[in-house]
Parts: C-alpha cells; sequence; structure tokens
C-alpha cells in the first residue's frame, strides 16, 4: 500500500477540492485563502508566465446569483484602475461552469498583521493614508465597500496598500448605469439584509437600513480601522478624536468624505491642529512647540547665550 | 468501456456504489456481513495497529497480536453491533472500543494470551511497522484522538490512492497516474512544474492540467466513496467530509 507522508496527505485534501483548471491558461499552485463566497489560489498563466491569484467561486450557486455577484466584482474591480486597488486580469469559467477571475498576485502583509508589527506610529498614517485616498476613488467611482476592515487591507513591503474584496460592494448613481444587465441590483439589496463585518460595521448598515449605506457607511468602517491600526502605538487624544469622528453612531457627524478623514490625518502628521478636535491653550502651545521643536531649541539656546552674557558683562 | 468516464472524466463521474459497512455488518445477511467485515478491517487496521504501538508504548509483537486480537474480539463480541450512530461518529466510538479492549488486555496481560489465537485476517504489519519509523515526530506526539484521527485519514487516502493506481492500470492511464504520482504524491519542496512534467512526457502543459484534473476528481470520488463506506448514516458521512475535506457533500 501506498505510504504518504502528512505533507502529501494535507495536499491531497487540499488536491481533491482543487477547482478544475483544464482548458484555461493557468496552472494551478494551490490556495491561499477562503471567504464567504469564493476561495482565492495562487496560480501560474502558463502563457505569460507569471504568478497570478485566482478567485473562484464556492458556494452553491442553485439560481446563478453568486455567479452574477462575482462576475459583477471582476467587472468593478476591472472599473477600478488605481494604484490601490488590484488589477484583474481575466474572467472565466470553469469546465464545472464555476466562474473565476485572475488578478495580480499580492505580496505582503494583511493589515492587521502589519498592525501587529513594529511599524512606527508615522508610517502606520501614512499606510493609513493612502487606504483612504483608495477609497476616495472608490467612492467617486459611485463604488462603496461595505466590509472595509484590516483583514480585507494588504500592506506591501514598501508601505503601498491594496484594499481587497469588492465582492459586497454597493453601486450607486452613475456606477450603476454601466453595471452589467445580468447582475442582482446591490444596491437593491432587501431591506433588512445585512451585509459586513460586525465590528467594522456601521450601524445603519448593521440594521439592515440599507437605503441609508451610502459613503459615510465605508468613513464609519475606516474609523474603526484606523483606531486598530494604531491602538497599540499609544495614539494622542487628537488622534483618537479623528477615529471618533470618522466612527461616530450619527453618520452626520462624521467626516464627508475619504478624503476630508485623509486630509485630517495629514494634519495631524504635519503637526496642524486636526478638525476633530477643539485644543485647549495649553495643548496648543505643546503641539506648536512640538512642531516648531527645531527653532524653539534654537530660541532657548539663544536666550540662554543672552542671559549667560548679561550675567558675564555684569561681574 | 468508456475510460474518461470510469476515471474522472470529464463527462461523469465515479458511480459512488460503496454502501455502508457499518450498516451492512449489522444487517444479518451473512455474504454482507463478511464483506462488511473486510472492508472495516482494511479501513482501520493500520490506525488500530499504530495506536497501540504509539499511543500504547507496545512492541510490535504485542501490537501485532493486539490488532488481531481486537478485531477478533470486534466480530464476535460484535462491538459493533452496539454502536450507536446518535451518539457518536463510528472512529470515535471504535477508538473507544479500542481502549476498553487494550485497557482490559492490559489487567489480564498475566493470565491470557493476548488474541494470539485469534487470526482475522493476513494483515501486512511489517509495512505498517515500516511506516511507523517514517513518522513525523510532531505526529506521534499528538493527543490520542487526534492520532487516531490522522491516521484514519492518512489510511483512507492510502487505500483510494491504491485504488484509483489499481484503476489507471485497468484502463490503460498509466500516464495520467504516472503525473499524478510525480506532482500529487511528491513532498512540497521537491515538487515538478507542469512544464517539466509535459517535457519528461512528452505532452503539453495543457494536457498535464488536464490530466491532473482528471486524476483528482476520480480520487475525489473514491475518497468519497471510503466515506460512505466507514459511516453509518447520512449525518455522519457529511459531517466527517466536512472535517476532513472542508466540504459540503
Amino acid at each position: 500500500m501506498s505510504w504518504l507522508p502528512d505533507s502529501v496527505v494535507d495536499h491531497l485534501r487540499e488536491a481533491v477540492n482543487l477547482p478544475d483548471f483544464s482548458a484555461t491558461r493557468y496552472e494551478l499552485l494551490g490556495q491561499i485563502g477562503r471567504g464567504g463566497m469564493g476561495a482565492v489560489y495562487v496560480g501560474r498563466d502558463m502563457q505569460l508566465d507569471r504568478r497570478v491569484a485566482l478567485k473562484v467561486l464556492t458556494v452553491l450557486d442553485k439560481d446563478g446569483q453568486a455567479s452574477a455577484r462575482m462576475a459583477e466584482e471582476a467587472r468593478i474591480l476591472a472599473r477600478l484602475e488605481h494604484p490601490g486597488i488590484v488589477p484583474i486580469h481575466d474572467l472565466g469559467r470553469l469546465p464545472d461552469g464555476r466562474i473565476f477571475y485572475a488578478m495580480k498576485m499580492v505580496e505582503g502583509q494583511r493589515l492587521d498583521a502589519y498592525a501587529r508589527s513594529s511599524a512606527g506610529l508615522q508610517e502606520r498614517l501614512r499606510v493609513f493614508s493612502r487606504i483612504c485616498e483608495t477609497v476616495a476613488f472608490a467612492h467617486s467611482q459611485g463604488i462603496i465597500h461595505r466590509d472595509l476592515k484590516p483583514e480585507n487591507i494588504m500592506v506591501g513591503r514598501f508601505g503601498e496598500v491594496l484594499v481587497l474584496d469588492w465582492g459586497v460592494a454597493k453601486i450607486t448613481g452613475i456606477a450603476r448605469e454601466f453595471a452589467a444587465s445580468d447582475a442582482p441590483a446591490r444596491s437593491d439589496t432587501a431591506r433588512g439584509t445585512v451585509i459586513g463585518t460586525a465590528d467594522y460595521m456601521a450601524p445603519e448598515q448593521a440594521s439592515g437600513a440599507i437605503d441609508q449605506v451610502d459613503a459615510r457607511s465605508d468613513i464609519f468602517s475606516l474609523g474603526k480601522t484606523l483606531a486598530a491600526l494604531v491602538a497599540g502605538a499609544h495614539p494622542p487624544k487628537r488622534l483618537q478624536a479623528v477615529w471618533g469622528k470618522a466612527a461616530s453612531p450619527d453618520r452626520a457627524q462624521r467626516y464627508a468624505g475619504a478624503l476630508e478623514l485623509s486630509a485630517d490625518i495629514e494634519r495631524f502628521l504635519g503637526g496642524e491642529p486636526v478638525l476633530a478636535y477643539r485644543e485647549t491653550v495649553l495643548e496648543r502651545l505643546t503641539r506648536l512647540i512640538h512642531r516648531n521643536q527645531a527653532l524653539v531649541l534654537l530660541v532657548a539656546a539663544y536666550l540662554l547665550m543672552r542671559i549667560a552674557l548679561f550675567f558675564f558683562l555684569r561681574r | 468501456m468508456d475510460l474518461d468516464t470510469s476515471i474522472g472524466g470529464n463527462q461523469s463521474r465515479f458511480p459512488e456504489t460503496r454502501r455502508s459497512a457499518v450498516l451492512d455488518f449489522n444487517s444479518g445477511d451473512p455474504a454482507l456481513r463478511e464483506c462488511a467485515a473486510g472492508a472495516l478491517i482494511s479501513a482501520y487496521w493500520k490506525p488500530v495497529y499504530k495506536y497501540i504501538r504509539v499511543r500504547w508504548s507496545r512492541s510490535n509483537e504485542d501490537a501485532k497480536d493486539l490488532t488481531q486480537g481486537f478485531f477478533a474480539r470486534a466480530l464476535e463480541k460484535e462491538f459493533f453491533r452496539d454502536y450507536d450512530p446518535e451518539k457518536a461518529r463510528f472512529r470515535i466510538y471504535l477508538r473507544a472500543c479500542l481502549d476498553a479492549f487494550l485497557a482490559r488486555e492490559h489487567q489480564a496481560a498475566g493470565r491470557i494470551k493476548r488474541g494470539g489465537d485469534a487470526r482475522v485476517v493476513s494483515l501486512d504489519f511489517e509495512t505498517a511497522e515500516g511506516e511507523l519509523r517514517q513518522h513525523d515526530v510532531a505526529s506521534s506526539e499528538l493527543p490520542p484522538e487526534e492520532y487516531f484521527h490522522r491516521e484514519w485519514v492518512r489510511n483512507l487516502f492510502a487505500l483510494a490512492v491504491d485504488e484509483l493506481k489499481r484503476a489507471c492500470d485497468q484502463h490503460g492511464k498509466q500516464i495520467p497516474y504516472h503525473i499524478f504520482e510525480s506532482y500529487d504524491l511528491r513532498e512540497d519542496g521537491d515538487k515538478p512544474t507542469y512544464g517539466s512534467l509535459a517535457a519528461e512526457f512528452g505532452i503539453s502543459a495543457a494536457t498535464v492540467t488536464n490530466h491532473l484534473s482528471a486524476m483528482r476528481r476520480a480520487l475525489r470520488q473514491l475518497v468519497l466513496e471510503r466515506f460512505r463506506e466507514t459511516t453509518a448514516t447520512e449525518r455522519e458521512y457529511k459531517s466527517e467530509v466536512r472535517a476532513v475535506l472542508g466540504i459540503e457533500v
């Protein structure tokens, strides 16, 4: 009888479930992860000889709704050409009829892992600012992500970010006019339907008030993401106020857009007052001293020297 | 016979013909019962033998006797007849029976010869002993339940791989099997690329993909049949498949 080492048994357990990529241009190399709707595999594009990520539908799809949703996700990704959004290469069907799409193989770590790294506060905030810019771009295209959380964001080796998993995105406004006719009407998701992840979900989203879900629901999730990202880095009050405003239960109190949130982060980084926080005089003074450290030191040294000179000449 | 359809071709799958050996064993039909006993011993003797060797630290001679003795006792005393699918999975019940049997035998070790005169069937203990020497150290340090489960899964896949090889030999599908063997049965650092397999067998990389997919489909079907054979109810079958393969069937 065959002797199968542990690693081979583990591989076979996975291999017997691997999607059948015969008759496609992809060689399957292994599984990367599994989400609610599909699994993501690493593969090789045999024509272009490059590694790709392959997302395959894994849920039962009796009425074709799941396939239509995944195809729609692929089209959303194709429309969102931005450095912060993973580029899609191909959309197709496997011999068993399941839908798949190929996208750029992303190298890096998830934001939740990055949050546990030794990265400093400033570096973390620059990463967060890039996330905001990516989300702002999607909003400008009429796309609401609806499931922003650290697990859906990748950080590359050089601090570049990629916002992933647009599978539950909501299409609004002008973008809807370009949506495929066979796609389910996502913006018309039944009232009471909850899509997203509880810890990062805006109250209006959690309550199933679908008609109230808009860009500000993503701002809420960004606020929660910011809190998770800098929690271990001893964030000052001014920064806590930024995520407090972003993740306000009252959506009217939140930032109007992701760029406004990003701008407040930039102000914080530049030592300027942030919109989210009213400073006391002492705090303003401390911030100004901190912001102009070199100048303050120079003036202090100059004054010290003058005082010393004054006493020296009086002798 | 259409070879493609008989070994995981695109058009068809292996027909799921296996019955539950657990149910057949208790059916009262002598022919079914004999067949079922063979299937259960085939699925479980190696995990049982290795479990006795590793988890009960018995010598290979003791383990041989105890393995034979356990199955002889299970068939004679009809351990399996008392199995209630509502209470536990069959493999968990079997291991509980095994532990109870070993505890009793341990206490009575001075008085009786452990199942030495009860030969159930010829079992290839030398191979099992050889496999133990290849064991990962981490694997033998697992808790008893996990260790037994791991060995059961290993044996189940090994049986399915052997069956796949036999079917491929019978149907002249040696090349697809060799490709499967070269790619899927090698350890991670040792895997060839599809391109190198294509060059080795003088076929296109796309054909390598097709062969591998067909072999995996066939193996999946054989593995599912083994699950069907070693479980008693539909619920248990689905639950074991979910636990081992992570899929809904």
